[in-house]
């Protein structure tokens, strides 16, 4: 037990590494830190780098992470590692086009809800999707 | 003889259409599949940052980051993950009642709410009904990135640090089997702060550069995980309806060419015999 680590490494949108090791290196926003069985309680964000898993026979792997945040527990090292390169002006470019996208669209637009369009609309779905279901009987029973 | 050209064409058309559908409710079980694959490898992320946060917040009281500090709630924001494709049943008409009534509620409690969409649906019915849309994403396809939601959602939670809102709920519909999908809502931010007594371990993390920075981080990455695992969950729910969907109207289809066959048979029956009747008619004036 003391001789190896578990090691997750998972991001948002998949499990990227799980299994043991004897040492993980990773790159700390601080620098690079190297983690060894037993160490202590630790956690960290990371910076855009390589998270290597050093197994017990020697051999590496490396998985590389643009970010994240590690975190250590006694015999367990999870990296949870973002999914896409993040930074100030992307996430601000994304900001704009997702605050354009809607001005476009929604442009001199009615700030309330009108809800009788709304029931009138939600009616009108929900007609349809009945008179299917009732020609489904229909065609059931013939 | 004179209709039965036109139901032979009827039936062709009916055919064809039917290949169709067939098709799509092939295509659609084949993405459910892997949309649900999708949806299960987002979880460990987000099961081992409630671990970690529930932590760090417990561990930390005295740096109270905004998303975790329950306020008055004055301004909603509401975002609403609908698909960008019809021919999925009523799953978008069933999450926009839920919508719409709980709208009216806040409306009745004279709580002003701020609107964010995913999806070209949700687009298109909110820009018809009217309300306040702050930001929008459509066209996400079937394996969304992380990044294609953050635009949307970084506009809402601008607006909450901001304090024009006081807190985001997201509504959307939840995976019960592929049979059944449920509109829910969900609070996002506030953070339920987690009652867990069992954390209170003697033990605490080593910060890195402190703790502050990490926890920043850290909420802001569990709630995109969180928002985007019901994303996943959503294309998930509506691969499932259009496959059921498709699948009802290939039956029906099926239906339809029986009786139109029958219909078919008939006619040609009946011109069969009126001929014969005439031949024989002819035969018998000579």
């Amino acid at each position: 037990m003391a001789d190896t680590i578990q090691v997750g490494i998972v991001s948002a949108e998949k499990e990227i590494f799980s299994g043991h090791a004897a040492m993980v290196f990773a790159p700390a926003k601080l620098g690079e830190v190297g983690i060894a069985p037993g160490h202590s309680p630790f956690i960290t964000p990371l910076g855009p780098g390589e998270v290597r898993v050093k197994h017990g026979d020697g051999h590496e792997e490396a998985f590389y992470v643009s970010g994240g945040i590690l975190e250590v527990q006694p015999g367990m090292v999870t990296v949870l590692s973002d999914t896409a390169v993040r930074a100030e002006d992307l996430d601000e470019a994304a900001v704009l086009k997702a605050k354009e996208d809607a001005e476009r669209q929604f442009h001199d637009h009615e700030a309330r809800v009108d809800y009788a369009i709304a029931q009138a609309q939600l009616a009108e779905t929900v007609a349809q999707l009945q008179t299917i279901q009732r020609l489904r009987r229909r065609a059931g029973r013939g | 003889m004179a209709g039965a050209k036109e139901i032979r064409t009827k039936i062709a058309s009916v055919k064809s259409t039917q290949k169709i559908t067939k098709a799509m409710e092939m295509v659609a079980a084949s993405k459910m599949r892997k949309t649900q694959d999708r949806m299960r490898a987002a979880r460990p992320y987000a099961a081992m940052m409630r671990h970690v946060i529930a932590h760090v917040g417990h561990a930390n009281p005295e740096y109270p980051h905004p998303f975790l500090v329950p306020r008055e709630i004055k301004r909603v924001g509401l975002i609403v993950v609908s698909t960008d494709r019809g021919l999925c049943g009523g799953l978008n008409a069933n999450l926009f009642r839920e919508v719409i009534r709980r709208l009216k509620d806040f409306d009745q409690q004279g709580k002003e709410v701020h609107l964010g969409l995913y999806g070209a649906k949700a687009s298109g019915f909110f820009s018809r009904t009217g309300g306040r849309v702050l930001g929008q994403a459509i066209h996400l396809g079937d394996s969304p990135k992380l990044m294609d939601l953050i635009g949307v959602w970084k506009v809402m939670a601008e607006a909450f640090m901001a304090g024009s809102i006081d807190a985001i709920a997201v509504a959307s519909n939840r995976f019960v089997n592929s049979m059944t999908q449920k509109p829910a809502i969900e609070q996002l931010v506030p953070i339920d702060p987690e009652k867990d007594k069992a954390l209170s371990h003697h033990w605490d993390y080593i910060y890195e550069p402190d703790a502050r920075e990490v926890l920043d981080q850290l909420l802001n990455r569990y709630v995109e995980s969180l928002l985007y695992q019901l994303v996943v969950e959503n294309i998930a729910c509506e691969m499932a309806a259009r496959m059921v969907a498709m699948k009802s109207a290939s039956d029906n289809a099926g239906k339809l060419i029986g009786e139109l066959q029958l219909i078919y048979n008939k006619a040609r029956q009946a011109a069969i015999t009126q001929e014969l009747a005439e031949i024989v008619g002819g035969a018998a004036a000579v």
